[in-house]
């Protein structure tokens, strides 16, 4: 291979990068440089330092060491039978393009990820050795995070632990079934126990922490996953229930969906078309449901069609709240806060001001105008003192007055 | 007479807050001045730089409290969202924040109300100041200096909307505590030598550096990070609105990438418009790519391509429309009856086959599932259109002086239009690159006639086909 320069590497290493959705760089433990002799600082939310004109942010030097693979998983741009432009980094380039663009104050830190070369395990200890130039060599406190092999030693991982603030093992595909046929080199059991220990490590690293103030920290930032969305037939409640069964299983701080986006050079046996984005959207509405707003997975798996999958025209809460009219409306002045929560259109932000406001007046429509960004979507499902919806959560034709007009849905989904 | 007189008289008070942003002197003289019963509408708020003095009359002593005088109170949620809203650059604060304590003496709740306009104005002046700072801790952008001692030191220049400068540089400190850097604002200037923190007058952008050479690897990131099957311009201008830009080396991309990324869309519904850099450089690369291709949506379909065969040199290039139910099993073209035929004509003709290079318009088979049966379906034009790519990069190195089309789809599939075959047949299209191309009929047409349709179609085949046989002697001559 010619000689590259880190310009082109850069360009091609993060490009390659670009089908990961994780990129958050929050939830660690507070950091600052304050007394060292490197610099960062980590101060729980993340910061996102630019946005891409995907309307993603960029918090993190995303790249992969390197994108020539030994596997050839179909869904994957850098898979061995691909002929993609190769490149590859040194743990040393890595780590000096970190703090590089760290000084200027362009990122976070750091999101490695990599192709597997060699092995498993070779590609593993390059990933360990970038982190370490890190933090031993330049005392670097700001975020890492690392993209594990499940096929690694466990010592590895281990030794990524203790260097990151965050490790993530992508599960790839939503049915053991899509694992199968489109990641032929790899193993859903593996992939899980990998997981499994990673969850081991984090915990036991915390009860240390309790009894000994000076126990290593182990990825403070916990462990998140990937799925990929739309690249088989798993439809969103198998989806959905998969994440759950993770949440429960390893305690993930974050299962992110990318929906399978069209690659230069795809393999045969993908779908021609990609899911439509806001697929993708619903998704994270509903995994917000289930963190935010209690709502369990066979709740939102209530909310899906017939085919499985959560409508695309109106987000999930208002689906539920279409199908268990029953429920509604609630009376703002005396429901509980979990009945609240329940009302499409009023956010966490909205219930609890909601609370505080009702200790002192007895609240008009007016006032919850005030305090949520659109009565309009509200209406239906709420009583206040000057308000009462009589017949409207009866309406036939409900969904179609709440749902957003098509030609809003085709913007966003374009 | 005493300040209490003063009060009752009605006498206005003008307080001149020295530092825009400081809180602590705003708390003290409010505190006394509700001590001392002044209604808000009697205290006048300036800071350096405010215009008029409204109160100029105003008995600018204030009073002083009784030591007895009773405490004042206010709500711990109020003192914090004071301490923000104080940066903000609404030159009205300080008046707000004092009519709040001020209600706060008898309505000791008053801030948890979101409904009164008092709260509801803080809110969103913490709102402001809020995401401001927000945002200067994320796009403040250092630019690297050598000083003259050899060190260096990284100077950002940075426009914040609010007074939020001073807030912030413990955020900066405790991030880069071993750097030396300058943080330069219209609004005044902080400067971190590793152990100590400077603040300095106002600034100009001229002040700080143009440019880093980490610039250039930071926008190639920029722009290499973004996956452009996904555009959503709109989410990213509601977190980095456009008024960020200009002080962000990476925002000057933003237009090309997303003008680029529209264009990359449409590159994959009409591949032909792929950038000439992007050719595969040998037939075999070609073989490779189009059994990866999905340009189109026959590639979906069960099939498998069928690369063009023959010498590189060919002078004859011979192009079908598309593989058929035998080629997709056998991985070659024209090996199945339309092949056998046109096999015949050609020799009858003299031409050799293995000397000429045989291809189709379309790589892949398209066909609809008819029980066990394969039936074949004609490529549209977009698909014939999308295929092009790869015809055009298999022509480009076979390099042949002539082009045989058999059939419409195949002339388009080398002219990108539909012409008539009427108008076309029995002379040669000059081509672009030197070469010309001859149209006839596909074999396939042949097959489907019989009796005297068939007689005079052969014929003309034939004739064709002799015609193309008499020029290449010719051109090889
Ligand atoms: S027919 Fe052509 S354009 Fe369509 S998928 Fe096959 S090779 Fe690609």
């Amino acid at each position: 291979m010619p000689h590259q320069t880190i310009l082109q590497k850069l360009e091609i290493l993060a490009d390659a990068a670009k089908y990961d959705a994780s990129c958050a760089s929050s939830g660690t433990a507070k950091k600052n440089s304050l007394g060292g002799k490197g610099m960062g600082s980590t101060e729980g939310m993340g910061i996102c330092h630019a946005y891409a004109p995907d309307g993603r942010c960029i918090s993190l030097l995303k790249v992969l060491l390197t994108n020539h693979c030994i596997f050839d998983c179909h869904y994957c741009i850098n898979r061995k039978s691909s002929n993609v432009r190769r490149a590859r980094f040194t743990p040393q380039e890595v780590a000096d393009l970190t703090l590089s663009f760290y000084k200027r104050n362009y990122i976070e830190g750091l999101f490695l990820s990599s192709g597997i070369i060699k092995s498993s395990n070779h590609t593993m200890e390059q990933m360990v050795e970038t982190a370490r130039i890190l933090r031993e060599e330049h005392d670097f406190r700001g975020y890492i995070h690392l993209k594990t092999i499940p096929e690694a030693d466990p010592e590895l991982i281990r030794q990524a632990g203790l260097y990151a603030d965050r490790l993530s093992i992508n599960v790839e595909l939503p049915t053991d079934a899509g694992l199968t046929r489109l990641a032929p080199d790899k193993d859903a059991r593996q992939i899980e126990g990998a997981m499994g220990g990673t969850k081991m490590a984090i915990v036991e690293a915390k009860d240390a922490k309790k009894r000994f103030k000076h126990a290593p920290r182990f990825a403070p930032a916990g462990q998140s996953t990937q799925m990929i969305v739309g690249a088989d037939a798993a439809s969103d409640a198998d989806i959905v229930g998969k994440a759950s069964r993770l949440y429960d299983n390893f305690r993930l701080r974050r299962v992110y969906y990318s929906a399978f986006s069209p690659i230069p050079d795809a393999s045969a046996v993908l779908p021609l078309k990609r899911p439509p984005l806001i697929r993708e959207h619903r998704l994270y509405q509903s995994d917000w449901l289930m963190r935010f707003y209690g709502y369990q997975p066979g709740e939102i798996m209530q909310a899906t069609g017939a085919d499985g999958n959560l409508p695309l025209d109106i987000d999930p809460k208002l689906a539920w709240a279409l199908k268990f009219r029953e429920q509604f409306p609630v009376d703002v002045q005396r429901a509980s806060k979990e009945q609240l929560l329940r009302v499409p259109g009023l956010g966490v932000k909205a219930v609890s001001r909601i609370l505080i406001a009702r200790r002192h007046r007895t609240l008009r429509l007016d006032d919850i105008a005030k305090l949520t960004v659109s009565l309009g979507k509200i209406r239906p499902f709420i009583v206040t003192c000057d308000w009462r919806p009589t017949l409207l959560t009866d309406r036939a034709d409900l969904r179609r007055l709440l749902a957003p007009k098509q030609e809003q849905l085709e913007l966003f989904a374009a | 007479m005493t300040t209490m007189q003063n009060v009752r008289l009605g006498a206005y008070y003008a307080v001149h807050i020295p530092r825009p942003d400081d809180f602590a002197f705003w708390r003290e003289r409010a505190r006394m001045l509700v001590q001392c019963d002044v209604p808000p509408d009697r205290v006048a708020w300036t800071e350096p730089g405010s215009s008029g003095d409204l109160f100029a009359g105003g008995d600018t002593r204030l009073p002083v409290p009784d030591r007895d005088a009773r405490p004042i109170r206010a709500s711990k949620r109020f003192l914090s969202l004071a301490r923000n809203a104080v940066l903000h650059s609404d030159s009205e604060r300080f008046a707000l924040l004092y009519r709040l304590v001020w209600r706060q003496q008898t309505q000791p709740r008053i801030t948890e109300d979101k409904t009164d306009p008092d709260v509801r104005k803080l809110e969103e002046l913490d709102k402001n100041v809020r995401r401001d700072s927000h945002k200067m801790h994320a796009f403040v952008r250092f630019r690297q200096v050598k000083e003259q001692d050899g060190e260096e030191h990284y100077v950002a220049w940075f426009e914040p909307d609010h007074h939020i400068l001073r807030a912030n540089a413990g955020f900066f400190k405790r991030r880069f505590a071993n750097m030396r850097w300058s943080i330069l604002t219209p609004r005044g200037t902080l400067h971190w030598d590793g152990s100590t923190m400077r603040e300095g007058p106002p600034a100009q952008k001229g002040d700080a550096p143009q440019g880093d050479p980490a610039e250039d690897l930071w926008k190639t990131y920029y722009a290499s990070i973004f996956n452009p099957a996904r555009l959503k311009v709109g989410a990213m201008l509601s977190e980095m609105p456009k008024k960020y830009w200009k002080n962000l080396p990476e925002a000057s991309l933003i237009p090309d990438l997303i003008a680029g990324a529209q264009s990359r869309e449409a590159m994959m519904v009409a591949a032909g418009e792929r950038a000439a850099s992007d050719r595969p450089e040998t037939l075999e690369a070609i073989d490779r790519a189009i059994h990866q291709c999905r340009q189109c949506p026959i590639g979906g379909l069960d099939n498998q391509a069928v690369m063009g065969e023959g010498p590189a040199g060919a002078a004859l290039m011979i192009v079908g429309e598309q593989p058929g139910d035998q080629e997709d099993r056998a991985g070659r073209p024209f090996v199945g009856p339309a092949g056998q035929l046109l096999d015949r004509y050609i020799e009858q003709a003299g031409i050799e086959r293995r000397s000429a290079y045989v291809t189709n318009a379309v790589k892949h088979f398209k066909f609809v599932q008819r029980g066990k049966r394969r039936l074949h379906q004609s490529p549209t034009a977009k698909e014939i259109d999308t295929c092009r790519w790869w015809l055009e990069s298999e022509r480009a190195l076979v390099q042949p002086k002539i082009v045989l089309a058999l059939g419409a789809s195949a002339a388009r599939g080398i002219l990108g239009k539909t012409v008539s075959m009427a108008k076309v047949r029995g002379a040669p299209i000059p081509l672009e690159d030197g070469s010309e191309l001859w149209v006839t009929a596909h074999p396939a047409y042949l097959l489907r006639l019989d009796g005297a349709a068939h007689e005079e179609q052969a014929a003309l085949f034939a004739r064709d086909l002799a015609a193309v046989k008499k020029r290449l002697a010719g051109l090889e001559a």
